[in-house]
Parts: structure tokens; sequence; C-alpha cells
């Protein structure tokens, strides 16, 4: 099936690259904007940020991303409290006009998990403002249901801590996810390289967000063309739908006719 | 008079907040602005005059994942 034909939606939004990723952590704007070519990315993650009245850096993050090719969804990065997330949404909306956004609230600096009670909060709070919101979650299945029912757009559970590159650790909550909810599943942070984001599509998952994965590697530009190739195999994948693992062998090549 | 912008003290003259986002050149950037914990439309730079004692946060957008 090719990439054209396989597209899915966020809030009837419709998008086909299901791979999307951050803008954070590269070496300059130029070597941002091309990886995030390079990874073929439709929608781009962005934080939310006090301006430097004092000492302003005058180049703009967006004038190395064209609007009209990316859909911006703005984070509520380090945001510990409902109260602080809902307030960066709404600054978000009015900076980007878009009413989509990444909603995290973390409960803890050194492991960077969600509070998923101050999340829920948060969730409410946006929906009723009218605000696409893709919230970054626990691999838990039962909050996964309960933020979709609340309404929001689409959920996103981690497949390890936030930049730990260590894969998706729980890829049986992550399937029993995707049977619980009937908004797209999007597997938010912990990919750590190509394979890690084609275990997570061949599970079924409709997209893969990153970002350290690709702005941490030696090479960012080349390893976001392999994440996009990754993406885009690991889909495949699962369309095409793999043999089932059995213990034994069985052999490929045919059992009569061997000389001898 | 005095105001907080971005958590810092400042010092200045009566002004609109048009004013104030062009005395720090800030205006043409793609930025968002909260008075005292609520979001100012762009429509409404004009027309909202500081007062001392405001809080203005002035935010845009960053690389971030």
């Amino acid at each position: 099936m090719s990439q054209h034909t396989d597209t899915w939606k966020i809030a009837g939004r419709e998008f086909r690259s299901r791979l999307m990723v951050g803008t954070g952590k590269y070496a300059d704007f130029r070597q941002m904007a091309q990886a995030i070519e390079a990874s073929g990315a439709e929608i781009v993650t962005v934080a939310v940020r006090r301006v430097n009245i004092s000492d302003r850096n005058k180049e703009s993050l967006l004038d190395y991303i064209d609007l009209k090719k990316y859909t911006l969804l703005p984070n509520t990065a380090g945001c510990y409290s409902a109260d602080d997330a809902v307030r960066t949404c709404r600054l978000a909306r009015e900076a980007g006009l878009s009413d989509f956004v990444k909603l995290e609230v973390l409960g803890d600096e050194k492991t960077l998990f969600p509070d998923n009670e101050e999340l829920l909060k948060a969730a409410a709070i946006l929906v009723k403002e009218g605000f696409t919101v893709l919230p970054y979650t626990s691999d838990d299945p039962i909050m996964c249901r309960k933020l979709e029912d609340l309404g929001c757009a689409a959920v996103m559970p981690l497949g390890a801590p936030i930049g730990s590159g260590l894969g998706i650790r729980n890829p049986y909550n992550i399937r029993i996810i995707m049977e619980n909810v009937k908004v797209p599943v999007i597997v938010d942070a912990g990919v750590g390289t190509a394979s890690d984001a084609a275990i997570a599509m061949e599970l079924g998952c409709d997209g893969v967000l990153m970002n350290t994965a690709i702005s941490g590697a030696r090479d960012p530009i080349a390893m976001a063309e392999a994440m996009n190739l990754a993406v885009r195999a690991g889909r495949l994948a699962y369309l095409a739908g793999r043999i089932p693992r059995k213990l034994y062998a069985t052999a490929s090549s045919p059992l009569e006719g061997v000389i001898g | 008079m005095k105001i907080i912008v971005n958590g810092e003290e400042q010092i200045i003259p009566a002004m609109s907040v048009h004013e104030y986002l062009h005395s720090i050149e800030c205006d043409p950037m793609p930025i968002a602005v909260e008075l005292n914990r609520s979001i100012l439309k762009k429509s409404e730079y004009r027309t909202t005059f500081l007062a001392e004692g405001d809080q203005l946060e002035i935010v845009w957008f960053v690389g971030g994942g």
C-alpha cells in the first residue's frame, strides 16, 4: 500500500506521514529544518517559553518551519500542574492560532513520567475550551480510555521515559491500549533507534512521536531519514500481517526431490 | 511605573501593550501575551494600557519535543 492511500486523521485533519517529530536540542535551526524535511513528518512539536526581553536572539524558530507545510503541535513540557499546562495551552493557541496541543503534565523531574491526575484535570478543561488535545500519558490502558472519554483527539502513551532511548518497554500494554480506544494511538517518547519506531508501528500504532532519537544522533539528518523509513516499513509490515511465531522450524524449500 | 515582565521588574512610562512590545522590538514576532494571568488577544494590544504592578508574560515558540 502506498503512503498516499494509507492516510490517517486526527480530529478530522488528514495526514500521510505517521511520524511526528520534535524541534528541540538541535545544533541550530538549519540542522533542525533539514532533519524535519528528511523525516517526512507533517506534524512538528514546539515548546512555549518566555521571550528573553533583555537579550533576545531575534531569529525565530518559525522562520525555519513553513506553516503551510507543517502542522505545529505546541507542547506543555515543563509543566507540573494542570493550571500551568492550561495556561501554556492558551498562550500557545494565541501565538500559533491553532487548537492542536500536546498536553503533558509531569510528575517528577528524574523520570519525567506524567502526573495522570493533573493530566485528566487539564484535559477536561482544554477539551471544554475547544482545544484538540493530544495527551502524553503512561502506557496505561485505563488512563488512555479515560482520556478518550474526556474527548481527547488521540492518546500518546510513552514507550519509555522521555529521552531515554529504551524503546517500547511494554508492547503488550500498547496493544491493549489499541483495543481499548478508538482515537489514534501515538507512541510518544522512548524511541532510541529505527527498529524501536518500526516495532511501534508493527504493533499497529497510528503514529510515533520522537525528538531526542533524531536530534541526539551523531548525524541527525541521516537518523531522521532512517526514522522516516522505519515508520513506513513498520506500518507496511503491520498491514501486510506478520507470520505467527513458532518454536520449531518450518522448511521453506520442498522436502521432495532432495538428492542422495 | 513598575511592571513585572516575564518575572522581571521593569520601569516604564505609561503606554499601551502595543507600544511596550514595540519598545522591546517584540511586535513583529509570533508571540502571545498574558496580562495578569489572562490571555490578551492581538486585537487588544493597542487598546490595553499598562498599569502599575501589572504582570506581563510574553512567550513564543522554541524548540521542544
